[in-house]
């Protein structure tokens, strides 16, 4: 058995590294997005610089994240959903081994692929243009913000259907079974049976794929650095072209506030319902 | 209705697997494209001249693969060098505040870490450690550290107590119970959470992004660099190389990470 004192002892280098390498910068950021580094002096004139030249950029990034989580949520339970209470064993199959691709491949190569996938004369057009359903003039890029979204939902919805369909496959399938033999149909047995014993699970899935999307940099650089833009990008441009933290750090601070609101009320939730929050 | 409804099935299953393996498929014809000019379809030629150009020893694309290679390992090392004594005294000692100490290190995913990065950068770059492989092993050990800890923490709380304790009772010293008994059978699940370091600090970008320039180049940036100058040849060779690891790590990790291990995780 190791003792208290030998716990502490083994804990504490990785306790350390935590310290130096995230709290310290942590809180330097959190300190200096309220510093006049030109002028000296603390204040507000980071965040009134933020707000003139990006207000659109905060806006935008709030509408990219939120409408992401939201298709990923509706997409993670319709995947979810089909694997616990599908019937067609052949489908079953294919869409086990389908849905999982993306899930660890990384943000930069899924950017890359969307890239050249969604160009105007990518392959999703060429695609739809030779099946007919469109004049090869009305082809458009989506390598604005709609490709963001497409890529981000790419790239997340394995992550959280596979802990949705987890949580699903561990579900009691006694209740389900008893719905199904009163005639419930399926879409009823997954709104009003499974969803709401898997609330908690979709949620922390939901909210560590929204703090992912708002820390990207790769995917906003590469599928849509024009104006409006993610933070991201301008923090990243902040930083290289001006050497201005100042400005950086509040936007930083914008986007743990952005984070910060959605924690809260997913906390909230969770009090007004009376369980406990994860 | 039967036939209705399995038609609708397969329909969906189709643009799912279009939506899927589309992008896929296009990155693989651009790795193979030799020249492909705007409006056709499909590219003009073929071959694998972009290849020779990639894997030539003194490219600077083989430099950045061994860039990656190199600060993966260490980083794996690094990961490994706090994770496990942090590990055995989460899953198996007598921590008091285990569970703050267990959240403490969920503390990195719940910050959007952009921010975090570029003030890392800054230390950094007081300290002389920007542009140097040290300082992109040390933010991608912390990139990894809550997977590490988590994942030796339930490697060393799913070992058998009562394999050890009869060990102790033969007479065998705390340290060769751990060495003989507890590290073998732990070894599996720490070997997970080896391999899943490894592919985080493989793929990367934001913490490289800010520490490593402007000397240090590893695959994601290459690709990034390739791709933002329209070499979408270079950029999607380079995307394979990073999307063949991941694709197996995906398609074989239910064999790394053992149910029992895995049902202990974060508990």
């Amino acid at each position: 058995m190791i003792t208290r004192k030998a716990s502490l002892f083994l804990i504490a280098p990785a306790i350390i590294l935590l310290g130096c390498l995230f709290l310290y910068p942590l809180g330097y950021s959190l300190l200096w997005a309220f510093r006049d580094e030109e002028f000296g002096g603390w204040g507000l004139q980071n965040f009134a610089k933020a707000f003139a030249l990006y207000s659109n950029d905060v806006l935008f990034t709030l509408i990219i994240v939120t409408l992401s989580t939201a298709i990923i949520g509706v997409l993670s339970v319709a995947i979810g959903g089909y694997l616990t209470l599908g019937e067609n064993r052949v489908a079953l199959v294919v869409l086990r081994w389908l849905y999982r691709w993306p899930l660890f491949i990384p943000f930069v190569v899924a950017a890359q692929l969307m890239r050249t996938f969604l160009a105007k004369n990518g392959m999703m057009n060429n695609i739809i243009v030779s099946t007919g359903l469109m004049e090869p003039l009305q082809a458009a890029s989506y390598l604005d913000w709609r490709g963001i979204v497409i890529t981000f939902v790419w790239k997340q919805t394995p992550f959280v259907a596979l802990l949705v369909a987890g949580a699903m496959a561990s579900l009691d399938r006694s209740t389900i079974e008893a719905a199904r033999n009163l005639g419930a149909s399926r879409l009823r047995i997954l709104f009003e049976i499974v969803v709401p014993q898997v609330a908690t699970t979709l949620m922390v899935g939901l909210i560590l794929s929204y703090v992912v999307m708002m820390s990207v940099l790769s995917v906003p650089l590469m599928i849509n650095a024009q104006t409006p833009t993610m933070i991201t990008v301008d923090m990243a441009w902040r930083i290289n072209a001006y050497s201005d933290y100042g400005v950086a750090n509040a936007l930083g601070f914008i986007s743990y506030a952005m984070t910060a609101v959605i924690a809260w009320v997913y906390l909230r939730q969770g009090v007004r319902e009376g369980g406990k929050p994860a | 209705m039967t036939i209705l409804r399995t038609t609708l099935t397969a329909v969906l299953l189709a643009l799912l697997a279009f939506a899927i393996f589309g992008p896929i498929t296009n990155m693989l014809i651009w790795s193979v494209a030799e020249t492909w000019y705007f409006p056709a379809k499909l590219p003009q030629s073929y071959g694998f001249s972009f290849w020779e150009r990639v894997f030539r020893p003194q490219g600077n694309a083989m430099e950045s693969l061994w860039s990656s290679v190199l600060i993966a390992l260490f980083t794996v090392l690094a990961s490994l060098a706090v994770a496990i004594p942090a590990g055995l005294a989460l899953g198996r000692g007598s921590l008091p505040w285990r569970t703050f100490f267990l959240l403490l290190f969920l503390l990195p995913q719940a910050f959007p870490s952009i921010a975090v990065h570029m003030n890392i950068a800054r230390i950094f770059y007081g300290l002389g450690l920007n542009g140097t492989y040290g300082g992109v092993v040390l933010v991608h050990t912390i990139q990894g550290l809550v997977f590490s800890v988590w994942i030796a923490t339930a490697a060393f709380a799913a070992v058998d107590h009562e394999l050890e304790e009869a060990a102790a009772n033969m007479g065998a010293s705390p340290f060769t119970v751990f060495r003989t008994v507890t590290l073998p059978l732990a070894l599996p699940g720490l070997m997970a959470s080896a391999i899943f370091v490894f592919l985080i600090s493989l793929d990367e970008f934001t913490g490289t992004y800010f520490v490593g320039v402007p000397d240090i180049t590893t695959m994601p940036l290459l690709l990034f660099t390739a791709s933002m100058e329209g070499n979408y040849q270079i950029a999607s060779i380079t995307a394979l190389i990073l999307l063949v690891p991941s694709v197996g790590f995906m398609l074989f990790i239910e064999r790394f990470l053992k149910s029992d291990v895995l049902a202990k995780v974060g508990s």
